[in-house]
C-alpha cells in the first residue's frame, strides 16, 4: 500500500496501445522516476495521474482514496511541464501566486508564500520579470515554485529539464532533488535521460512499451538489471554470444566463469550482457587461459575514465567497449594486444 | 579575377541596382499618386499652397460625412469583432487541418476580400425590394421590412452588409491569435485547481486582448476604406466619405473646389494612418507575450 | 477593398513547435460550439441561397435563363475575359517584381528590409479610393503611351497585391535556408540569375502558388480602381448590368463568389503540402 498507486492502467490512442497494464506504487515522500524511450508511455501515465487523460482501464489511488474519476482541477497535485507553461501575462510572482489566488487566499499571505517560494528556488531578484524576460532554466524554476505554492499532495514533473541546456540541466536537477527532499513531497518524475533518472531518484521505474520492466533503486537498476531491455537502456553495455557450460560460458574455445550460465542447459546459445567497467584487460601473455584475446582499436578520453574499443580475435572481430581509469592511458595504446576477462561478479546471462 | 577597387565598388552596388526597378515602380504607381493627393490637399485652384481647401472640409456637410464614415466603421468593427471572435473560437475548437476549418477560412477569405459588388447584389437578392427574405416575410409573416423606407440603400443597409464582410475578416485575423494559445496554459490552470472559466478570465483573455483590440482597429480601417460595396448599393446621395470622393471624380467639379476630392482623400489617409499606427504598436505588444 | 493579411496580427506559436503528445483538447462545450456554428452558418448561407433563388426565378417555376445569359451577353463575356487576363498579367508582374527583391533583401540587403516591408504594407494604409484620385494623372499618361486597353490596370493591380504577395513570398523564403542554398550554389559556380531561377524559385513553389492565388482573387474582385478609371472589368460590368438586368448580375455574382471560394479552398490544400521543411531530429 503506497501513497500513490497506479493499478493496471490501460490506455490506447486510436488503436495504438500506450499503456499495457501499468502498475506502480510510490511511498509518501518518495521521488520515483519513470524512465524510458519516447513512446514507452511514461508521459501518458503521468498525464493520467494528473487527470488530463482518462485511462481506459485501471485505477489511480492517492492515500487510500480512488481518484480515477476526479477531474484534474480537483486532484490537488502540482505539475511542472516540459516548457512554455508559464502564463505570459503575469510576472514570476504573479505566476507563483496564481494557484493561491484561485483559492481566495488573502493578498498578504499570498505574497508572503510566493516570496518564500521564490527564495526556495533562488529567484528573488527576478520576481517582477515576465516569462519572456527569463531564461529557460529560470522559467522552470518559477514553474516549480508555482506548482509547490499550493502545497500539493503530489508533485508531477513531465521532462522538466529536457528543453534546457546541458549545464543548466545538471544544476537544476540537483535543485529539484534538494527541494523535494526538503519538503518531503511525493514526486513522480518522467524523463528519457537515464543519467537524470539515476541521479535524482529514490527509485527508478524503467518502462518499455507501456509496462514497467523494473522498479528499483538506481543502483540495483544499474547493476542488477532484471531484463535485457533494462540492461541495455540504462548505461552502456556489451553483448557477447557464447554457449552455456555449467557455471561458465564457452566463447570460441575460451572458458570464462559466468555463474548465471548455470540456469541454462549445457550447450545452449546464450548472450552475456557486460558493462564496460566490468571488463578487465591484461596483456596477452600473462592473461588467464579464460580470457579473450584482442587488439585495442581506439581510445576516447572521457575525463575520469578512458573508454577503449577492443576488437576481439574471435566472434567475427566483435568490438567491445572497455573502461579503464584514465591514468592508465599509456598502458593501453591503440594497436596493443590485450586479453579481456570479466571482473569477478558474473555478467547477466540471457538466451541468445 | 581582377580585384581593382573600381570593380569592388561596382559589385557592392549591384544589389542596390537590382532593387531599383522595384523602387522606381513603387514610386511611380504608389508613392507619387499619394504625394499628388497629399500635395493637392494643400493647394488651391491656382496651384498655390494653402490650407483653405482643408478648411472647407470642416464645413458641416463634410464633417457629417466623416462622422458617418467613422460611425459606420466603428459599429461594424465592434460588432464584427465580437461576433467574429465567437465564430473563430467555434472553428478553432475543432481540428486544425480539418475540412471545417479549411472551408470556413476559404469562405472567409472570399467574403472578406472579394466581396464588394458581389456582396451588394447578394443582399439585394436577399432583402432587396423583391428579395427572398423580403418576399417571405411579406407573404408568410405579414411583415413589411420597408415600412420605414427602403433602408437597404442607406446607412442601416450599409451597416448590415459591412458586418457581413467584417465578421469573416475577424475570423481570418483572430484564428492565428487563438492558435497562439498554448495547451499547457490551460492544463497548468487546471493543475492549480482552476476551471475553464478561470482559465479564460485570468490567462487566455488577457493574452488575447491586444490581438483582439488590434483586430478591432484593423476592422475599423477596413470598413473606413471600403468603397465597392457602398458604391454598388448607394446610387443616390453620398453619405460617407468614399462616396463623396466618387462624386468629385465623376461629376462636374465646381470651380474653386477642384482639390476638395484630394483633401477628402488626405483626410481619409490621416484617419487610416493613425489607426494603423496604433495597430502596429498593439501588435508589437502581442508579439512580446506570444513568443 | 484594402484588407490586411491575417497573419500580420499575432504570430502563431513559436516556429512551428508541435506538441508531440496526443491532443488532449478538453471536451469543449460541444453543444455551444455546434449552436454557434449553426447560427453563423445560417447567417452566411441565406444570402447565397437567396442569390440562387433570385437568379433562377422564371415564369411558372425555376428557370436558368439568367445563368445562360451569362455566356450570351457579349459585354459580360468580354469583361470576364479581360478580368482573367488581368489576373494572369498581374501574377506575372507580381512574381517578376517581388521575388528578386525579396530574395536580395534577405541575402544582401538586410538593412533595407524595414524599408521594403514598410513600402509593401503601404497599399494597406492608402485606401483604393484615395489612390485612384492620385493615380488618375498617371494613368492619363499611361493610356497615352500604351493605349486604352483595360489591361493597363495591371500596373496598379501589382501595387495592390504587393502586401499579400510580399508577405507570402517572404514567409516562403524564411522557411528555407536561403543563405546556405545560395552560397552552396554560388560556390559551385552558379551566377545570380541561375541561383534565382534554379535554386530559389523551385524551393518556394508553395509560397509562389499562395501569392498567385491571392493575387488572382484580389484582381477578380477589384472594383474601385477599374470603375473610377473608367475601365470595364468583371466587377464593373456586373455593377452596370445590375441596373439593366438584376437576375443576370446576381447569377454572375454568385458564380464569381463560388469560383473564388473553390480557388481559395484549393490553395489551402496546395499550401499545406509544401509546408515548412523542418529538419527532423532522428538519431
Amino acid at each position: 500500500m503506497g501513497y500513490l498507486e497506479l493499478r493496471e492502467l490501460k490506455k490506447s490512442f486510436g488503436g495504438v496501445l500506450a499503456l499495457d497494464g501499468l502498475s506502480l506504487d510510490l511511498a509518501a515522500g518518495e521521488l520515483v522516476s519513470l524512465l524510458g524511450p519516447s513512446g514507452c508511455g511514461k508521459t501518458t501515465a503521468l498525464r493520467i495521474v494528473a487527470g488530463f487523460e482518462a485511462a481506459d482501464e485501471g485505477r489511480v489511488v492517492v492515500d487510500g482514496k480512488d481518484i480515477t474519476g476526479v477531474p484534474a482541477n480537483r486532484r490537488d497535485m502540482g505539475m511542472v511541464f516540459q516548457a512554455y507553461s508559464l502564463f505570459p501575462n503575469m510576472t514570476a510572482l504573479g505566476n507563483i501566486q496564481f494557484g493561491l489566488r484561485l483559492r481566495d487566499v488573502p493578498t498578504a499571505s499570498r505574497r508572503q508564500r510566493a516570496a518564500e517560494l521564490l527564495e526556495l528556488v533562488g529567484l528573488q531578484p527576478h520576481a517582477a520579470k515576465y516569462p519572456h524576460q527569463l531564461s529557460g532554466g529560470q522559467q522552470q524554476r518559477v514553474a516549480l515554485a508555482r506548482a509547490l505554492a499550493i502545497r500539493p499532495k503530489i508533485l508531477l514533473l513531465d521532462e522538466p529539464l529536457s528543453a534546457l541546456d546541458a549545464k543548466v540541466r545538471v544544476t537544476l536537477r540537483d535543485e529539484i532533488r534538494r527541494i523535494q527532499s526538503e519538503l518531503g513531497i511525493t514526486t513522480l518524475f518522467v524523463t528519457h535521460d537515464q543519467e537524470e533518472a539515476l541521479a535524482l531518484s529514490d527509485r527508478v521505474g524503467v518502462m518499455s512499451e507501456g509496462r514497467v520492466e523494473q522498479l528499483d533503486t538506481p543502483a540495483r537498476v544499474y547493476r542488477e538489471p532484471a531484463t535485457p531491455f533494462v540492461a541495455q537502456f540504462v548505461g552502456v553495455t556489451n553483448a557477447i554470444a557464447g554457449l552455456a557450460d555449467g557455471d561458465a560460458v564457452l566463447i570460441d574455445g575460451h572458458r570464462l566463469p559466468a555463474g548465471g550460465a548455470a540456469g541454462h542447459p549445457r550447450g545452449a546459445a546464450i548472450r552475456l550482457i557486460v558493462r564496460p567497467e566490468e571488463l578487465r584487460l591484461s596483456s596477452v601473455d600473462d592473461g588467464a587461459p579464460g580470457a579473450l584475446p584482442g587488439t585495442i582499436l581506439t581510445q576516447s578520453f572521457l575525463g575520469p575514465v578512458l573508454r577503449l574499443v577492443v576488437r576481439l580475435d574471435s566472434q567475427n572481430g566483435q568490438l567491445l567497449r572497455v573502461d579503464v581509469p584514465s591514468r592508465e592511458a599509456e598502458r593501453h595504446t591503440p594497436g596493443s594486444r590485450v586479453a579481456v576477462e570479466f571482473v569477478a561478479r558474473s555478467p547477466i546471462v540471457v538466451p541468445a | 579575377m581582377s580585384s581593382g577597387t573600381g570593380r569592388r565598388r561596382f559589385s557592392r552596388l549591384v544589389p542596390y541596382l537590382a532593387v531599383t526597378p522595384f523602387l522606381v515602380y513603387v514610386t511611380v504607381f504608389l508613392l507619387y499618386p499619394t504625394l499628388i493627393v497629399v500635395a493637392g490637399a494643400f493647394t488651391d485652384d491656382r496651384n498655390r499652397p494653402t490650407v483653405t481647401t482643408l478648411r472647407i472640409l470642416t464645413e458641416s456637410v463634410y464633417l457629417r460625412a466623416f462622422a458617418r464614415s467613422i460611425e459606420l466603421s466603428a459599429v461594424t468593427a465592434a460588432v464584427g469583432a465580437v461576433l467574429g471572435a465567437l465564430l473563430a473560437w467555434a472553428v478553432w475548437s475543432g481540428a486544425r487541418d480539418g475540412p471545417l476549418r479549411r472551408s470556413v477560412t476559404a469562405a472567409a477569405g472570399v467574403l472578406a476580400q472579394f466581396g464588394g459588388v458581389t456582396l451588394a447584389f447578394a443582399f439585394i437578392a436577399t432583402i432587396g425590394l423583391s428579395g427572398l427574405v423580403t418576399v417571405f416575410m411579406r407573404d408568410h409573416l405579414g411583415v413589411d421590412l420597408f415600412t420605414g423606407g427602403v433602408w437597404l440603400f442607406d446607412m442601416p443597409g450599409l451597416m448590415l452588409v459591412y458586418t457581413y464582410f467584417q465578421i469573416p475578416l475577424m475570423v481570418l485575423v483572430f484564428l492565428p491569435a487563438l492558435d497562439g494559445l498554448r495547451p499547457q496554459w490551460r492544463e497548468a490552470v487546471e493543475s492549480l485547481g482552476g476551471s475553464g472559466w478561470e482559465y479564460w478570465r485570468h490567462v487566455a483573455g488577457p493574452v488575447l486582448l491586444p490581438a483582439f483590440l488590434g483586430a478591432v482597429l484593423l476592422l475599423f480601417a477596413n470598413a473606413f476604406s471600403a468603397y465597392a460595396t457602398a458604391a454598388a448599393l448607394v446610387s443616390q446621395g453620398s453619405p460617407i466619405v468614399p462616396l463623396k470622393i466618387r462624386g468629385f471624380l465623376t461629376s462636374e467639379v465646381i470651380l474653386g473646389q477642384q482639390n476638395l476630392g484630394k483633401a477628402l482623400g488626405f483626410g481619409m489617409v490621416v484617419v487610416v494612418a493613425v489607426v494603423m499606427t496604433l495597430y502596429a504598436l498593439l501588435q508589437r505588444r502581442a508579439a512580446r507575450w506570444l513568443r | 477593398m484594402t484588407v490586411p493579411t491575417p497573419d500580420t496580427l499575432a504570430p502563431t506559436a513559436a516556429s512551428g513547435r508541435r506538441d508531440a503528445r496526443a491532443p488532449s483538447r478538453r471536451r469543449r462545450p460541444a453543444t455551444a460550439r455546434r449552436l454557434v456554428l449553426l447560427a453563423f452558418g445560417v447567417f452566411f448561407l441565406v444570402p447565397l441561397f437567396a442569390m440562387l433563388e433570385f437568379s433562377t426565378r422564371g415564369v411558372g417555376g425555376r428557370s436558368f435563363a439568367a445563368w445562360r445569359a451569362i455566356v450570351q451577353d457579349p459585354d459580360l463575356v468580354q469583361a470576364i475575359i479581360i478580368s482573367l487576363e488581368l489576373a494572369a498579367l498581374t501574377v506575372v508582374g507580381m512574381l517578376l517584381l517581388v521575388v528578386p527583391v525579396a530574395t536580395w533583401v534577405r541575402l544582401r540587403l538586410p538593412h533595407l528590409r524595414r524599408l521594403i516591408e514598410f513600402i509593401c504594407l503601404l497599399p494597406l494604409t492608402i485606401p483604393a479610393i484615395v489612390l485612384v484620385v492620385g493615380i488618375a494623372p498617371i494613368y492619363a499618361w499611361v493610356t497615352y503611351l500604351l493605349g486604352d486597353s483595360p489591361l493597363t490596370l495591371t500596373f496598379v493591380y501589382v501595387v495592390l497585391v504587393l502586401p499579400y504577395a510580399y508577405r507570402a513570398i517572404d514567409n516562403g523564403l524564411g522557411a528555407i535556408d536561403l543563405r546556405t542554398l545560395a552560397e552552396a550554389a554560388r560556390s559551385l559556380g552558379a551566377r545570380w540569375p541561375t541561383v534565382l531561377a534554379r535554386v530559389v524559385v523551385p524551393n518556394i513553389r508553395g509560397a509562389l502558388v499562395s501569392a498567385s492565388f491571392l493575387s488572382v482573387a484580389l484582381v477578380l474582385g477589384e472594383f474601385t480602381l477599374a470603375s473610377l478609371l473608367n475601365f470595364n472589368n468583371l466587377q464593373v460590368t456586373i455593377n452596370l448590368l445590375g441596373k439593366r438586368n438584376a437576375a443576370v448580375s446576381v447569377a454572375v455574382s454568385l458564380a464569381a463568389l463560388l469560383l473564388a471560394f473553390v480557388l481559395l479552398l484549393v490553395l489551402s490544400y496546395v499550401g499545406r503540402r509544401q509546408g515548412s521543411s523542418g529538419v527532423t531530429e532522428e538519431g
